[in-house]
């Protein structure tokens, strides 16, 4: 499903502050997947997330998704495969304050294109049912909501088009442990019940030890890459 | 995107921030309001001044003493009483020499203090003779007016305008019979003029008709006139009659061909187009002053949308990441700046229409509203909301979606 190879990304090119942030990065995921990719704060994983992401492009290397040529397409191409393929989760969630739950999940598909408008409603239930967030929350305004409920609907905004990737990067980065947790397990069960292919960033080795497979950056080099044969789990009730 | 997902998007983006749209939408409608109010009473004061000049009669030729000096305006507001070169021989001359004529009224006019009833006014008394009713549209509102006889025998009898009815013997009273006095000798009343309203050309209603040779031999003791009506019959003739009547005067003045002429024969087209032309300068120039702060308006929109687009930021990063093209971003911008002008268009329109209909009804300026200003102004507003907002939208779209979402 991904395939990169040799990525490289150097900021401010030719400028006194030239920084190359990512060196030689190659690896690849395939569907159905769950990988945290770990590293110190400044290692380059959210660099790294913004190519993988198509938010940006690399200085060279390459990197295919999906069986696309990502380096080849253009600017609105790169638009249309964020809006049907790809699912973001942020740290600091970036909902729309004064809208709805509802039409927060249903943001995307205003540029999909894809889904009918009739089947938007029915979609965004369904997204906010497999993310977790109580029916009585839809209808509030999403800054009238806690930390872990924002989460939840920004999860299930990321799946609302139906991706075949989500990334997350640093997703309980502004969450206490016990609803970062409820979060996290929300992300087992899109990968292992709906089988969601994620790819989770975090500095964190307690959290990139809830995904199945952990890649670890250093300082824009992949340092290790594993399975891990044992995801922490997560034990509670919702 | 679909366009009812774009109405929504600005709807909610509108009414997310009332305070500063509402601020801005009033910006627009003072600006589209005051060009629609501006350019109808400009309009409106064109159209009353040719009202009233067509009220002096139609098909009407003016012939003044005294050489025209420029063109239109300045003769008309100056030709009574420069000169003494004008007669009541030169009235009798036009209308028994020319064809084409179906009255010939000459008038002297001058300011005479009165007295009547123990009350005390000083006003315009006009003598003029029976033809003058039909030439000048004049009408009765009671009693009868100046007949020929009266005039041949300097009868002492006065038809009074309205107003001076009203100065002199109080509000709507029967004025019929009553004396006034002039100059030491008294008149009787014999009639009231019918109200013109309005303050144009010669159709005020403060002034009292008299016989001319009463007015000539009593007041101003001379055979000088002022002016000398001439109504032409038919339209097309116009032009003949008033070349007809320049050559009468000058054989009877006795100036050679080629001399320069002691009378100013206008006609009423000039008069009308010279006054349209000052008021239509007068129209621009208000519609000019509108404009700047249609302008201004139109600064306020591209302010606010700059606001916005700096706010929204990370909005505009967070719809890219989540497939919002350059496009959509730049339409979801310039729907929200072409909506503000909309808005504040049609209340401008309202309130532009409204004040205007007001000034009209409260003041003595009337007022006109046309299409053209109302498109105008509609065009504009819609053009400003384009480029106003065209620029801000552009900005918007050319974050990269990464920085925009990093903006803190
Ligand atoms: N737009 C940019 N311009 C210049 N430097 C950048 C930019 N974005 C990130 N960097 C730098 O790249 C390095 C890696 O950043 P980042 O990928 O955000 O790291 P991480 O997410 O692992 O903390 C940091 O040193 C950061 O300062
Ligand atoms: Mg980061």
């Amino acid at each position: 499903m991904i395939s990169c190879a040799n990525l490289v990304k150097t900021y401010n090119i030719g400028k006194d502050n030239e920084l190359t942030v990512l060196h030689d990065v190659s690896f690849s995921v395939d569907t159905g997947e769950f990988v945290a990719i770990i590293g110190t704060s400044g290692s380059g994983k959210s660099t790294l997330m913004h190519i993988l992401g198509a938010l940006d492009r690399p200085t060279s290397g390459s990197y295919v998704l999906n069986n696309h040529d990502m380096l080849a397409l253009s600017d609105d191409e790169l638009a249309d495969i964020r809006g049907r393929n790809i699912g973001f989760v942020f740290q600091s969630f970036n909902l729309l304050s004064r809208a709805t739950v509802l039409r927060n999940v249903m943001l995307p598909l205003i540029y999909d294109n894809v889904v009918p408008v009739q089947e938007r409603h029915a979609r965004a239930e369904q997204a906010l049912h497999a993310a977790g967030l109580p029916e009585d929350r839809w209808d509030h305004l999403s800054n009238q909501l806690s930390g872990g409920q924002m989460q939840r609907v920004a999860i299930a905004r990321a799946l609302v088009n139906n991706p075949s990737i989500i990334f997350a990067d640093e997703p309980t980065g502004n969450l206490d442990s016990k609803t970062g947790e409820i979060v996290l397990d929300t992300f087992q069960k899109l990968n292992e019940e709906h089988g969601h292919t994620i790819i989770l960033i975090t500095h964190e080795r307690y959290v990139a030890e809830h995904a199945s497979r952990i890649i670890e950056i250093k300082d824009g080099h992949i340092v290790s890459d594993s399975q891990n044969a044992t995801p922490r789990r997560v034990h509670m009730t919702s | 995107m679909h366009f009812s997902d774009l109405s929504n998007e600005t709807y909610a983006a509108l009414v997310g921030n009332k305070v500063r749209s509402s601020l801005t939408i009033l910006g627009i409608v003072i600006g589209i309001g005051s060009v629609i109010a501006m350019i109808s009473i400009g309009q409106g004061a064109q159209e009353s001044v040719e009202d009233s000049i067509e009220s002096i009669g139609s098909n009407l030729l003016m012939v003044y003493p005294g050489a025209s000096r420029t063109t239109g305006m300045r003769g008309v507001s100056q030709g009574a009483g420069s000169a003494e070169t004008l007669t009541t021989e030169d009235a009798d001359a036009v209308s028994s020499s020319i064809q084409g004529i179906s009255g010939v009224a000459p008038e002297v006019s001058t300011r005479v203090q009165i007295v009547a009833n123990g009350n005390n006014t000083n006003t315009s008394v006009v003598g003029v003779t029976d033809t003058y009713a039909d030439v000048r549209n004049i009408t009765l509102d009671t009693g009868s007016f100046i007949t020929a006889s009266q005039t041949k025998g300097y009868a002492k009898v006065a038809v009074l305008g309205p107003t001076t009815r009203d100065d002199l013997f109080g509000e709507n009273t029967d004025a019929i019979g009553q004396k006034i006095r002039m100059n030491g000798v008294i008149f009787t009343v014999i009639g009231i003029l019918t109200e013109e309203g309005g303050t144009g050309f010669g159709s005020a209603d403060d002034r009292i008709l008299i016989p001319l040779s009463t007015e000539q031999q009593y007041i101003t003791g001379s055979k000088a006139i002022n002016t000398l009506y001439i109504k032409v019959a038919e339209d097309a003739d116009m032009d003949t009659v008033q070349s007809n009547v320049t050559d009468v005067l000058m054989k009877t003045h006795n100036i050679a061909d080629g001399g320069t002429a002691d009378f100013t024969v206008y006609n009423q087209a000039d008069i009308v187009e010279t006054a349209s032309s000052v008021t239509g300068t007068f129209t621009l120039l208000l519609g000019a002053v509108a404009g700047i702060s249609l302008l201004v308006g139109g600064i306020g929109i591209m302010n606010m949308m700059l606001t916005t687009v700096t706010e929204r930021t990370r909005e505009i990063g967070l719809r890219k990441a989540l497939g919002a093209k350059n496009k959509e971003i730049t339409f979801q911008f310039l729907a929200e700046a072409v909506a503000l002008t909309t808005i504040g268009g049609v209340i401008g329109i309202i309130f532009g229409w409204g004040t205007s209909t007001i000034i009209g009804a409260v003041s003595d300026l009337s007022t006109s509203v046309t299409l053209s200003p109302i498109l105008l102004a509609f065009g504009v507003s819609a053009t400003i909301g384009i480029i106003f907002g065209w620029y801000p939208a552009r900005k918007a779209s050319r974050l990269s979606p990464i920085e925009a979402l990093r903006y803190e």
